[in-house]
C-alpha cells in the first residue's frame, strides 16, 4: 500500500483501541522471567557449547603469535578459533570494525580469538589461557589531536546559507564557544547475546538485534553467503539503544564457532567486554557561533562539530538540530571526523541530535543572558514555520505551544532572572530550559495478518521490541483495524522469516510498524469483505463482526473454513509532500546545588513533546521519562574515560561508567500535545522515544547554570567543574 | 574462573583449622567483592573455606560499655541494629550509604573490612597492577585517577579503600579483633589494620596467612552529633569521590575520618577541638596531600564538605 497523503479518515480514528494506555502486552512475560532472550535460547538448539571470546589486550597493535596450545588442552575446549583459523570474514555494511582481528588489532578488547567448550566455566578458563604477543603501536586516541587532521563526510555535506561571516561579524549580541560532549556507552541491561547454528549451508541465530533485516544483510555480506540462507531470531531485546542496530561480534563470534565445532554456540559478550568491543556515542567538540540583533533574532547561526573514528567510521553529526530548529538567515555548518583509534563510535539514543543539542542549547542560553531576555521567549522568538536549510514547510511544529505550555506548568516565572538568586535551605535553586528537535522518519515497513478459525488474530512482522512497546502498540493497531479487543490479538515479533518491517532504529519503528500492520489489516478487510460479499467501502468492523448496511457477520464465522491471511506494507513516498518532517519538545529542569560543596540533586524534569498522535500513551511515557533519565545521566554522569596512554575507555563496567539509579530522579512529568499529523503515515503519529532525550542535558546544564552560576560547557557536569564557581564561604 | 575446591567450616576454630591445611586458601562470608574478583581471575584462591556457618555473627555488649560485634554480621543487620542506631548512628548511616539493599543483605562486617579496591586498572587483567601483579607497574598513576587516592598512597600505588562503614569505624576508633591457626587473638586499632602501600600494594592489611577476623570492637558510646557526608557522581549505588564520618561531641569537640582520599581510612591521631576552622582541619587532616591533576579537587570538597557538616 502506498501511503497517500493527507491521510484523510480512516479507521484508526475511531480511536477504540489505538491511543489508550493499554498494559504491555510482553509485561507478564516479563516479569515472570518468561521472556526468552538470546542467552536463554536453551532448547531451540539441542546440544549447545559455549563461546567466550578473548578481548585484545592493546588499544592499537600488530598480533605477532597466538599461542592456543594451552587454552586448547584446557578441560572441556572443544576449539580455539583465531582470525587465522576462522576463514575469510567481512564487514558489514553499518559497522567498520572487524569482529575479529586477523594481524591488525583495531581497537582496545576487539575480539583475537573465540574459545569453544562444553560449559561456560570451561570456556572461560580456556579463554584465560590463550597467550597472545602484540607489537603495541602508537594509535589516536586523543579527540583534541585527531580534529586537525579531520575530514568532511560525505553524508554531511558543509551548509552555507547567506553570508555567516558577515552576519556574524554583523550581530550586536553574539555567543561564540566550544562544548564538549564525552563518549558515552549505551550500557543496556541485557549483553550482546546469540546462539548461533548451521543446517548445511543455512545459518539460523538467536540474537538480540534492533533491525533483523540489517542483521541478514550484513552477515551475509560477512560471510558471504546469500541472505536467503539465514535466519534470524530476535523476540525479546534487552534494551539497545542503537548499540545492537545490527550484528555485532556475537553473532558473528557465535557462527564462526558453531561453523568450525558442526554444533551451536551460544555467546554473550562479558559486561567488561561490551564498552571497547562494541561501539558508543563518540565525544565531540563543537563550537557553536550565534549571532542576534538587540531584540534576540538570530542572524547567523554557526556550528561546527568534530568527532573522531576507525577509518572509514562515521561521524558524529551533531548540527543536525541546527539545521532546522531556529530561524537565521546566515547559516553556515560543518561536520568533521578525524582517525582515532579507540573503539567504534556508531549510533546512540537520538545520534546528531542528542550531542548537537548539548551544545547548541547552552549556547542559546548563553545568548538570553547577553540579550537579558528570558530563555523561553529567546527561542519563541526564533520560531519559523519553514525549515530555514531547505526551505521547506513543516509537517507539523508546534515548537512554540511546547515552550509556553511547558513553561506555565513548569512554574517557569519563579526561575531567578540570574544565578544564585533563589536560595532554599542549603541549596541554592536554578530552573533550565531546552529545545527539543529530532527527525520524524519512516522506513517501509510490512506485516502479515491471520484470522485465524476461532476469530483472533495473528500479526506477524520482523519488527523488534527492544524494551519500547512494540508488541502492544502493533497489537492495538491490528485490534482496531478489525474491531476486536486486544486480548484477540496476538503478535509475533523479531523473526526474518516474517514480513520486513523498519526494525528499531531513529525513533521511526512505531510509526513505520503500525503503518505496515494497518496496510495489511486493510488488505485483510478487503478480503474478509469479499468473503462476506460486502462493500469494503461502507463496511465497519466492530465487536468481532464485520457490518454492512445492518448485517453482521461474525469473523470466526469467515475464517470457519481456514484462516484467511493477508501480507502487505506500507510504502513510504521518499519525497513525504514536499514537506520537513520533525518532531519537537521543550524539556525543563530544576536543579539544586548545594551552596558550599556543589553537589547537584535534579528535582523536577518535565517534558512536552509535540510528537503527532500518541499510539500509547503509557508505553510512550516510559519510553520519554527512561530517555529523559538517559539524558540527565548525560548531563551529570555519564563519560568513558579515555587512558591517551594505553587506548582504551578505562571504565568498563557498571560500577565505574555511573548512569542513573533511582534515587536520582525524583519527579518527572511528560506532557503529549497529542495531534494529528496527516502527513506522516495512516497511523497520523511520528516518533516520539530520541526526541525525549534530544535537549535534555543542556536543560539541567542550564538549570544549574541558574541555580548557581556555574555555567559549564563540557560534559558531563560534574562537582569538580562547579566548584571554581562557587562562593567560597 | 580458575577451578578451585570448596568446604564449609563449622566453629571459628574448623575454620582456622582447615585455612591452614590448605595452601592459598581464602575464607569466604558473603563473597560480594572475592566472587566478582574470582570471575574476573583478579583472584584466583585454589581452595575456599565458607565460613558463613561458624557463629561470629552476634552483637553483643561489653564489660566497658562497649559493643563487640561479629565478623559475620550481615551489613544490613549492622545498620538497623537498634543499639547501633542509638548509639553508633554514624556507623548505621555509612552502611546505608554504601552498596545496595541486595549487597548490603549478604554482605558481612569483616568482609567490608577486607574488600579490594575499586582501581580501574586493578580491575582489568591487561593492564599493569602492583596490587594485582607485583611489579607490573601502575597504570593509575600518571592515567585516569579521579577515583583515586590523594594522600598516603606511593609511586607503585594510589588505590583507595572503597568501604564507607570502615571510614565510620574509624571514627568510632574502633579496634578489630582477630583469631590465629595457632589459637591466639589480638586486637589492632583500626588505623593500624591497614598498610600504607609503600613498594608493596599487594599487601594491604596487617593479617597474617590464615587469621580470621572474628570481632570488630567499639568503646562506649561517644554520643554527641554523629554525621556522614558521602560525595559521589549519582545519588546511590557509587563509591565516594570523597566522605566524612564526623562525630561532634557535646564538647565541641570533633572526631573525623575521611574516605575517597587514601589507601584506608584517614584520620588524624588526636581529635579537634571546637574552634578548629574547616579549613584548618582539612589542612592538618590532608597535609602532605600529593594529588594528580585529576583528583586535585578532593582536597577542596573535603574543605567544603567539612564547612557543610559544621555550619549545622
Amino acid at each position: 500500500m502506498k501511503f497517500e497523503y493527507p491521510a484523510g479518515d480512516n479507521p484508526i480514528d475511531r480511536l477504540e483501541v489505538v491511543g489508550r494506555p493499554s498494559d504491555r502486552l510482553d509485561g507478564p512475560l516479563k516479569v515472570a522471567g518468561q521472556a526468552r532472550y538470546a542467552y536463554e535460547q536453551h532448547e531451540v538448539a539441542p546440544n549447545q557449547l559455549y563461546g567466550v571470546a578473548v578481548g585484545a589486550a592493546v588499544g592499537y597493535g600488530r598480533i605477532l603469535d597466538i599461542d592456543t596450545r594451552q587454552a586448547s588442552s584446557a578441560p572441556g575446549v572443544e576449539a580455539v578459533i583465531t582470525g587465522r583459523s576462522a576463514g575469510q570474514l567481512d564487514i558489514g555494511d553499518f559497522y567498520v570494525a572487524s569482529a575479529l582481528a586477523v594481524d591488525q588489532v583495531e581497537h582496545y578488547h576487539q575480539a583475537v580469538a573465540v574459545v569453544v567448550a562444553g560449559s561456560l566455566e570451561q570456556a572461560r578458563e580456556g579463554a584465560a589461557r590463550v597467550r597472545v604477543r602484540y607489537d603495541r603501536q602508537p594509535g589516536a586516541f586523543v579527540l583534541k589531536d585527531a580534529v586537525f587532521a579531520a575530514e568532511a563526510p560525505e553524508t554531511s555535506p558543509d551548509i552555507d546559507i547567506g553570508d555567516f561571516a558577515r552576519g556574524f561579524a554583523d550581530s550586536p549580541v553574539r555567543v561564540d564557544e566550544i562544548y564538549e560532549t564525552p563518549d558515552q556507552s549505551h550500557a543496556m541491561m541485557e549483553p550482546h547475546a546469540t546462539v548461533a547454528t548451521w543446517s548445511g549451508n543455512r545459518l539460523i541465530l538467536w540474537t538480540s538485534i534492533q533491525i533483523v533485516s540489517w542483521g541478514l544483510r550484513d552477515l551475509a555480506k560477512i560471510f558471504a553467503i546469500p541472505q536467503e540462507d539465514i535466519r534470524i531470531v530476535s523476540p525479546y531485546i534487552g534494551g539497545g539503544f542503537g548499540g545492537k542496530a545490527t550484528v555485532l561480534s556475537d553473532a558473528v563470534l557465535a557462527a564462526v564457532a558453531a561453523r568450525h565445532c558442526g554444533r551451536p554456540v551460544k555467546l554473550a559478550l562479558e559486561r567488561h567486554l561490551q564498552v571497547n568491543n562494541t561501539t558508543h556515542r563518540p565525544a565531540t567538540r563543537q563550537r557553536v557561533r550565534l549571532g542576534a540583533d538587540r531584540d534576540g533574532r538570530l542572524q547567523a547561526i554557526g556550528h561546527e562539530t568534530w568527532s573522531g573514528n576507525l577509518p572509514g567510521g562515521a561521524a558524529e553529526r551533531s548540527t543536525i538540530p541546527t539545521t532546522s530548529l531556529y530561524a537565521g538567515a546566515h547559516r553556515m555548518m560543518r561536520t568533521r571526523v578525524g582517525r582515532l583509534d579507540l573503539p567504534e563510535g556508531n549510533a546512540m539514543r537520538a545520534p546528531g541530535e542528542a550531542p548537537g543539542l548539548m551544545a547548541l542549547e547552552i549556547a542559546m542560553d548563553e545568548l538570553a543572558e547577553r540579550l537579558e531576555l528570558d530563555p523561553v521567549e529567546l527561542r519563541l522568538r526564533n520560531d519559523t514555520p519553514v525549515d530555514p536549510t531547505s526551505g521547506k514547510r513543516f509537517g507539523t511544529r508546534r515548537f512554540a505551544e511546547c515552550l509556553r505550555t511547558g513553561a506555565e506548568r513548569f512554574g517557569w516565572h519563579k526561575r531567578g532572572t540570574r544565578p544564585g538568586l533563589v536560595v532554599d535551605g542549603d541549596d541554592f535553586v536554578g530552573l533550565g530550559v531546552a529545545a527539543a528537535i529530532r527527525g520524524n522518519n519512516v522506513t517501509n515497513s510490512a506485516a502479515r495478518v491471520r484470522l485465524r478459525r476461532d476469530g483472533s488474530l495473528l500479526v506477524e512482522t520482523d519488527m523488534t521490541d527492544i524494551g519500547t512497546g512494540s508488541y502492544t502498540i502493533i497489537g492495538q493497531t491490528a485490534a482496531e483495524m478489525l474491531g476486536l479487543g486486544l486480548d484477540r490479538v496476538e503478535v509475533r515479533l523479531g523473526d526474518s522469516s516474517f514480513p520486513r518491517a523498519s526494525g528499531s532504529l531513529g525513533q521511526r519503528g512505531a510509526n513505520s510498524s503500525t503503518s505496515g500492520t494497518y496496510a495489511a489489516c486493510q488488505m485483510l478487510r478487503e478480503k474478509l469483505c469479499a468473503a462476506a460479499g460486502a462493500d469494503p467501502a461502507r463496511a465497519d468492523f466492530a465487536d468481532g463482526q464485520l457490518i454492512d448496511r445492518g448485517r453482521r457477520v461474525a469473523l470466526r464465522d469467515l475464517a470457519a473454513d481456514g484462516e484467511i491471511v493477508a501480507e502487505d506494507g506500507i510504502e513510504f513516498d521518499p519525497a513525504r509532500g514536499g514537506l520537513a518532517h520533525q518532531t519537537f519538545g521543550a524539556h525543563f529542569c530544576e536543579a539544586r546545588v548545594d551552596r558550599i560543596t556543589g553537589e547537584v540533586r535534579v528535582t523536577r524534569m518535565l517534558a512536552v513533546c509535540a510528537a503527532g498522535r500518541i499510539l500509547n500513551p503509557k508505553t510512550a511515557r516510559s519510553q520519554v521519562i527512561g530517555a529523559m533519565t538517559m539524558g540527565l545521566g548525560a548531563a551529570l554522569m555519564e563519560s568513558l574515560a579515555v587512558d591517551p596512554r594505553l587506548g582504551l575507555f578505562v571504565n568498563h563496567d557498571l560500577a565505574s561508567y555511573e548512569v542513573p539509579v533511582h534515587a536520582d530522579i525524583l519527579e518527572q512529568e511528560v506532557i503529549f500535545l497529542d495531534h494529528l499529523d496527516e502527513h506522516s503515515s495512516p497511523m497520523k503519529a511520528q516518533g516520539v522515544s530520541e526526541l525525549g532525550i534530544s535537549g535534555v542535558a543542556a536543560a539541567v546544564a542550564n538549570a544549574i547554570y541558574n541555580a548557581c552560576g556555574a555555567r559549564v560547557r563540557s560534559y558531563p557536569v560534574t562537582i569538580e567543574k562547579i566548584l571554581p564557581h562557587l562562593p567560597l564561604a | 574462573m580458575q577451578q578451585f575446591t570448596y568446604e564449609r567450616a563449622t566453629s571459628p576454630s574448623d575454620a582456622l583449622h582447615k585455612i591452614a591445611a590448605a595452601k592459598g586458601g581464602r575464607f569466604i562470608a558473603g563473597g560480594t567483592n572475592l566472587l566478582d574478583l574470582m570471575k574476573l581471575r583478579i583472584e584466583t584462591p585454589g581452595h575456599l573455606v565458607d565460613i558463613n556457618g561458624i557463629g561470629l555473627d552476634a552483637i553483643e555488649s561489653t564489660a566497658d560499655g562497649g559493643l563487640r560485634i561479629g565478623a559475620l554480621v550481615r551489613n544490613a543487620d549492622l545498620a538497623a541494629h537498634p543499639w547501633i542506631r542509638r548509639d553508633y548512628p554514624v556507623l548505621s548511616l555509612a552502611l546505608l550509604s554504601g552498596a545496595s539493599g541486595q549487597l548490603r543483605n549478604r554482605a558481612t562486617t569483616g568482609g567490608n573490612l577486607l574488600q579490594r579496591t575499586r582501581c580501574p586498572y586493578f580491575y582489568d587483567a591487561n593492564q599493569p597492577c602492583n596490587k594485582r601483579l607485583p611489579g607490573s607497574g601502575c597504570g593509575a598513576v600518571g592515567g585516569y585517577s579521579r577515583q583515586l587516592a590523594v594522600i598516603g598512597g606511593s609511586a607503585q600505588c594510589i588505590a583507595t579503600h572503597p568501604s564507607d562503614m570502615a571510614v565510620a569505624l574509624r571514627a568510632l576508633d574502633a579496634q578489630i579483633e582477630t583469631m590465629r591457626p595457632d589459637g591466639t587473638t589480638r586486637r589492632v586499632a583500626i588505623d593500624e589494620f591497614y598498610l600504607a602501600p609503600g613498594r608493596t600494594p599487594q599487601q594491604e592489611t596487617v593479617l597474617e596467612e590464615g587469621e580470621l577476623i572474628a570481632w570488630v570492637v567499639l568503646g562506649a558510646p561517644p554520643g554527641g552529633r554523629h554525621v556522614y557526608r558521602k560525595l559521589r557522581d549519582r545519588a546511590s549505588y557509587a563509591f565516594a569521590l570523597v566522605s566524612v564520618a564526623a562525630i561532634i561531641e557535646d564538647s565541641g569537640r570533633l572526631r573525623v575520618a575521611l574516605g575517597g582520599v587514601a589507601h584506608k581510612p584517614w584520620a588524624s591521631q588526636a581529635p579537634f577541638e571546637a574552634g578548629d576552622t574547616p579549613a584548618a582541619i582539612a589542612g592538618r587532616l590532608l597535609q602532605g596531600a600529593e594529588p594528580s591533576p585529576g583528583n586535585a579537587f578532593k582536597i577542596e570538597l573535603v574543605e567544603r564538605t567539612l564547612r557543610s557538616i559544621l555550619a549545622r
